[in-house]
């Protein structure tokens, strides 16, 4: 990972349990469809970044989110799966997240 | 708008969006904001980044283990090393495929892509098509691309929706033991790295 790729201040960790909450509301929103509602894990988590959902207003973007790797198992989304152990990876922001026990 | 401007537009009928592109253009150059030469410049800035920064990359990377190991740490820092200039991209990953992984990379979103180091997007890639199958239907996609994977290879697809750029490192070909940098190089195509097929088996004819 590369500089900005290292510490962050998030909710979790590398393989915790989450699930991307499912909502919708006007703006630039940047969790697909997909895999709201969706569960998975963290995969990797890639530091703070300026959210983008205020930048895309000419906002300054502040206070930073954290950004991860979300992983996801092909059942899990699509309900079915062409390879056991295939996944779909998203990155999403901390405040798209909730824990899962 | 004058109709004195140096640039020509095409002479076939153009689209909605392409008329207003043209439009601003010009308005833009009128009211001085930019000028011609700063449009050339860009475009020839724009078509200088191709998926050869990406090839010579992935070469060098086959053929030095140490700098392969630089690349995947901080692989804006390997650019850099090479006079790739990366510095546009806000982080830049690496994913390497391995006989067990594959990795395919969309962005669902919109055509998020690492165009420092491939140069502009095919247009597949940001189409709705690969934009929705390329999810729900990678094996698909990669079929249709020629790579027929065994099920229990583990497929993985990465929906760069965020500040995260993405370059797919895919496996060196068997059989090039001892191919210098510039051959093997040959055979990283643009589609490789995005990882909808693997590197080319041999030299192109």
């Amino acid at each position: 990972m590369g500089r900005a790729v290292t510490a962050a201040a998030g909710r979790f960790k590398t393989g915790d349990r989450v699930k991307v909450k499912f909502e919708d509301r006007p703006g630039h929103l940047r969790t697909p469809w997909y895999i709201r509602g969706k569960s998975g894990w963290i995969e990797r988590v890639y530091g703070d970044f300026l959210n983008p959902e205020l930048l895309a207003f000419g906002k300054d973007g502040l206070p930073k989110k954290t950004l991860y790797l979300v992983a996801f198992d092909y059942s899990e989304v699509f309900g079915k799966s062409q390879g056991p152990k295939d996944k779909v990876l998203v990155d999403i922001y901390d405040h798209w997240l909730d824990a899962l026990a | 708008m004058s109709d004195d401007h140096g640039q020509d537009h095409p002479k076939h009928e153009l689209s909605y969006y392409a008329k207003r592109i043209y439009a601003m253009r010009d308005l833009l150059v009128e009211k001085g904001v930019i000028t011609e030469k700063d449009i050339q410049c860009q475009i020839e800035y724009q078509e200088a980044r191709t998926p050869a920064n990406g090839a010579h990359l992935v070469a060098k990377a086959w053929v030095d283990p140490a700098f392969k190991a630089r690349f995947i740490a901080d692989a804006k820092a390997a650019c850099a090393e090479i006079g790739i200039d990366a510095t546009a991209l806000n982080e830049f990953v690496v994913l390497e495929n391995t006989p067990q992984v594959r990795h395919m990379v969309v962005c669902t979103l919109c055509s998020c892509y690492p165009r420092p180091i491939l140069g502009r997007p095919p247009d597949w890639y940001k189409s709705f098509n690969y934009r929705q199958r390329s999810v729900s239907d990678p094996r698909g996609v990669m079929r249709e691309f020629g790579l027929e994977l065994a099920d229990d290879v583990e497929v993985r697809v990465h929906d760069s929706t965020a500040d995260i750029r993405y370059i797919v490192m895919p496996l060196r070909p068997a059989g090039t033991e001892g191919w210098s940098e510039a051959d093997l190089a040959k055979l990283v195509t643009r589609d490789s790295m995005i990882g909808v097929m693997d590197a080319l088996p041999m030299l192109p004819d």
